[in-house]
């Protein structure tokens, strides 16, 4: 979609609109009721910025906004802080992942002030994975603050202009702030408990773990609106393809908190291009994800496969012909204009 | 002891009560601990509630106790030190992401909280970050201190 108010340099924020907390793209298009769909950027493991341009290119045309994760599964790569401030300078709108396993509440409060003036308009809240998950489990994990007190102080830092300490801070970071919940995560009972305490704590949006299991969403859904909790946050789900039986296997076994249905794996199983069938499946998912009430999005997450986002998107139909802001979106060549 | 953890969550209905009962004692104590002196009393106290609370919570000493919100389960026993419910990880055996042969402290706060009165509203209250100044002083004496203290 195309705001009436773009800024003529695309980096430069938009107008905060009255009710909106933030100057990005994100919020407008959740706020405005389209279905959004975001995606992850695997930070690189390198000091290259054109790797991560590179990175963020395969998704244009396809996303409303582009997750960069904070030491993921607990491994090292650029810092989220960097991709994102590099992404905002020509113009993409990042979502800012950030963990409470690696710094104590000095240094993310500095970040989220310091990611709000690179303009970062978006920031998820985390607890990360544990140390012994990665690739230093020699490290020590800090956990100073965990995600709910996190968004607390995040708020606070927003909407007090106070650090936790007390301190005034002179000019607010304007940010929508996020969280994530695992629908399929134990106890099921309380997953939506959880997500209340996170919406009290200052959460705007919640992106989720991965949803093979339907069922569980739904479930999960339907407590959220028992508690009611239906438009005091935007739900995005988590979907992703899965490349093989093997590879879901793999994550089931292996990724905190994954839950992947027999049903999913023999489907796979039985296919005769496999990575093929992982992304018919993930289409399906996102199709029926969207007839779920009270479900504003998806969050595409293809770890090594990030360039099959474009043709899941396409193929799923959910963006109903809107085509997400891309550098040069606005002003591309006639013999450009493929899609 | 995690064998005496588990037991203490078991128990967390009597458990709980007797921790209320024994707050008020901890209070009304209030004017002879502050005639001894808080400050001067801070380490055999801190001790002996770490001796006490250890052997039945494994108790880590943060120094801001919320057991009774938590089922009677020690959320500081949690590996990633969550006060707020558990994280996204926890096995289908309702085991730890991090320790596999831990049972989730969350899991357990859950279990404990529905037998305590209040318990599972309790659970819902957001926690503010931790003061890790608080680290090793006693929970005890602040409670006396804060409650017996005030107006």
């Amino acid at each position: 979609m195309k705001f009436d108010d773009e800024p003529v340099v695309p980096g430069y924020p938009l107008p905060i609109l009255p009710g909106h907390t933030s100057p990005g793209r994100f919020e407008r298009v959740l706020r405005a009721g389209s279905f959004a769909v975001t995606t992850e950027l695997a930070p690189p493991d390198s000091a290259d910025p054109e790797d991560v341009y590179k990175r963020a290119r395969v998704f244009d045309g396809y996303v409303d906004a582009i997750n960069a994760t904070d030491g993921s599964g607990a491994n090292c790569h650029m810092s989220s802080l960097a991709v994102c401030a590099l992404l905002t300078r020509i113009g993409y709108a990042p979502i800012m992942q950030i963990s409470c396993r690696d710094k104590n509440r000095i240094a993310i409060q500095g970040d989220i002030l310091g990611g709000a003036a690179m303009g970062v308009c978006n920031m998820l809240c985390l607890t990360g994975d544990g140390v012994q998950a990665g690739d230093h489990p020699q490290a020590k994990p800090v956990f100073d603050l965990d995600c709910v007190s996190l968004l607390e102080i995040a708020r606070n830092l927003r909407d007090e202009h106070r650090f936790q300490s007390g301190r005034k801070i002179t000019y607010a970071p304007r940010v929508f702030f996020g969280a994530a919940e695992n629908p399929s995560g134990l106890p099921h009972v309380w997953r939506a408990q959880r997500l209340a305490k996170k919406i009290a704590a200052g959460a705007q949006f919640i992106q989720t773990q991965y949803c093979y299991d339907l069922p569980l969403l739904r479930a999960f859904m339907r407590h959220v609106e028992e508690l009611g909790l239906m438009g005091k946050v935007f739900i995005l789900a988590g979907v992703g393809p899965l490349r093989s039986a093997k590879t879901a296997e793999w994550m089931r076994k292996h990724v905190p908190g994954m839950h992947v249905p027999d049903s999913v794996v023999a489907r796979i199983q039985g296919a005769a291009d496999q990575a093929r069938e992982g992304r018919n499946i993930c289409i399906e998912l996102i199709q029926q994800i969207r007839e779920i009430p009270g479900v504003s999005g998806v969050h595409v997450m293809a770890y090594r496969q990030e360039e099959s986002v474009a043709e899941i998107v396409d193929r799923s139909g959910v963006l109903q012909g809107r085509a997400p802001w891309y550098p040069g979106r606005d002003t591309p060549p006639a013999s450009q204009r493929t899609a | 002891m995690y064998g005496v953890r588990l037991w203490s969550v078991r128990r967390a209905r009597g458990m709980n009560a007797f921790y209320r009962g024994f707050e008020t004692v901890l209070v009304r104590l209030h004017p002879l601990f502050k005639a001894l002196g808080y400050e001067r009393i801070e380490r055999p106290v801190a001790a002996v509630e770490h001796a006490v609370k250890g052997f039945l919570f494994d108790c880590r000493m943060c120094g801001q106790c919320i057991l009774s919100s938590t089922g009677m389960s020690c959320p500081m026993n949690c590996p990633k030190s969550l006060r707020n419910g558990p994280c996204g990880g926890v096995r289908a055996d309702g085991n730890c992401e991090v320790k596999e042969d831990m049972r989730c402290v969350w899991v357990e706060a859950y279990q404990g909280s529905a037998r305590i009165p209040g318990g599972v509203e309790a659970m819902t209250q957001v926690q503010v970050a931790v003061d890790q100044r608080q680290q090793g002083r006693s929970s005890w004496l602040r409670v006396a201190r804060e409650k017996g203290g005030a107006p």
